[in-house]
């Protein structure tokens, strides 16, 4: 029998170890997976690579992982914000890397890993300082940038339900990155609101179908028991 | 002579942007155009975070942190609306389905190359979100900024000094003075405010400009 079912976060990351690259879905804080970044900082993992829209918000989620000192580098479209506080004193120390992608290309680049993609030329970004040193090709007398996959090895998205065989349902724009992320990673953990019996979904609603995804935890994040659960 | 407000820029950008448009208003000054569009137009805003019909802000108590605009802030979803991941949100602009966008600018250049997303200071964060997927990917792209810097020095430049955002991209601008097109035998003035001569607005304009 297929579950992919875990009791908690923190036993579906046990195996991220240092030095991964780990992306995480949201943008800002909709569709963070925020429970299971939490469960990231306890397993303590170091060294990571990180890819998200942005670079943490206030001291929530992300923003931790990174005032933990859990990230060498990151990859982001916009890390700049009035709360990314924790990001900028790391990057005025020079304490993090960071690899800017305007935020098509940064979706664009996910999707490709998931797909098979080994490479694209996107108009985006040609004759600015973010393609300098890439390769670039006129097509149909358009100018064109050379851009290549992002692979990691592990995703953690927030989905809204999910069955035992990781069909995924979404919340409005807290979809933002997770289905693109799940078919990127060797391993992705989706953080759900609800559980529910195989067969309960329609599948012409399922979003992310199950041969994406690997782990799902449930974590109301509404109920404290739910919560004290996933983090036990 | 009296500049435009801000309200007023918005306003006039509205005015050009026709019904059945399918629209994506960028972050700070152009979202003010949302309060501008003509009631009796049906026209589409697009949030890249992944939402075609975005409704204006909730009322408060209302918000609801799963529904929010590319600035982060709460919003609504109108009846007709649909979501999607970010891959196809980008592909809407990307692949040309958009026809307006509007975005804000430090600097246009007189070939329409625009310069929005960094001051390339050295101690500046860049942060580049989705502008230049914008730039280059709305069939229309409007730009919606002060005339001249607040030391008076125009805005619109015979080169851009700030690092580029797209090249050759901008296809009008709306400024406190003036609208501006950029075709392909230069900038062309289309209207200006009222009480203003050609010949001022040319002194404050760093580019010749055809009438």
């Amino acid at each position: 029998m297929i579950d992919k079912r875990v009791a908690t976060a923190e036993a579906a990351l046990a195996d991220v170890t240092d030095g991964m690259t780990i992306m995480i879905g949201g943008f800002g804080a909709a569709g963070q997976p925020a429970e299971l970044i939490d469960a990231l900082i306890r397993r303590g993992a170091r060294d990571l690579t990180i890819v998200n829209n942005n670079a943490g918000n206030a001291d929530f989620g992300l923003a931790l992982l990174l005032k933990e000192r859990r990230v060498r580098k990151i990859v982001c479209s916009f890390p700049r914000q009035v709360d990314s506080w924790h990001f900028d004193k790391l990057y005025k120390e020079k304490a993090i890397e960071l690899e800017l992608v305007p935020q098509g290309n940064l979706a664009e680049r996910i999707r490709a890993a998931g797909s098979g993609i080994g490479a694209f030329f996107t108009p985006t970004g040609y004759g600015t300082q973010l393609a300098e040193g890439k390769e670039t090709r006129e097509i149909d007398g358009r100018h064109y940038v050379l851009e290549y996959p992002i692979h990691a090895d592990f995703a953690l998205i927030k989905a809204d339900r999910a069955d035992r065989w990781g069909n995924l349902t979404y919340r409005k724009t807290a979809r933002n990155f997770g289905p693109i992320m799940a078919a990127a990673a060797r391993c992705t953990v989706a953080q759900v609101r609800r559980f529910e019996p195989l067969g309960a979904i329609d599948p012409e609603a399922v979003v992310t179908p199950g041969i994406f995804v690997q782990r799902i935890v449930e974590i109301d994040v509404a109920d404290p028991k739910s919560r004290a659960q996933a983090e036990a | 002579m009296k500049k435009y407000s801000r309200d007023e820029m918005a306003a006039r950008v509205a005015r050009d942007i026709p019904e059945g448009s399918y629209v994506n208003l960028g972050i700070g000054l152009p979202t003010l155009v949302a309060n501008h569009l003509p009631k009796d137009r049906e026209i589409i805003l697009h949030t890249e975070n992944g939402l075609l019909g975005m409704g204006p802000a909730p009322q408060p108590g209302e918000e609801d942190p799963d529904l929010m605009n590319a600035g982060k802030q709460p919003v609504t979803e109108l009846p007709g609306a649909s979501f999607f991941h970010h891959a196809d949100s980008f592909a809407m602009m990307r692949g040309g389905h958009l026809d307006f966008c509007v975005l804000g600018a430090f600097q246009v250049s007189a070939t329409g190359d625009l310069a929005n997303w960094h001051t390339g200071a050295p101690d500046a964060i860049p942060a580049v979100g989705g502008a230049m997927d914008l730039a280059i990917g709305a069939k229309n792209v409007y730009v919606m900024m002060e005339h001249t810097t607040k030391s008076g020095e125009s805005k619109i430049v015979p080169k851009c000094t700030y690092p580029l955002t797209g090249v050759g991209c901008v296809s009008r601008i709306f400024t406190d003075l003036a609208v501006i097109d950029v075709t392909p035998a230069g900038l062309a003035l289309v209207d200006m405010v009222e009480g203003l001569s050609f010949e001022d607005l040319q002194r404050v304009t760093g580019v010749p400009l055809r009438r």
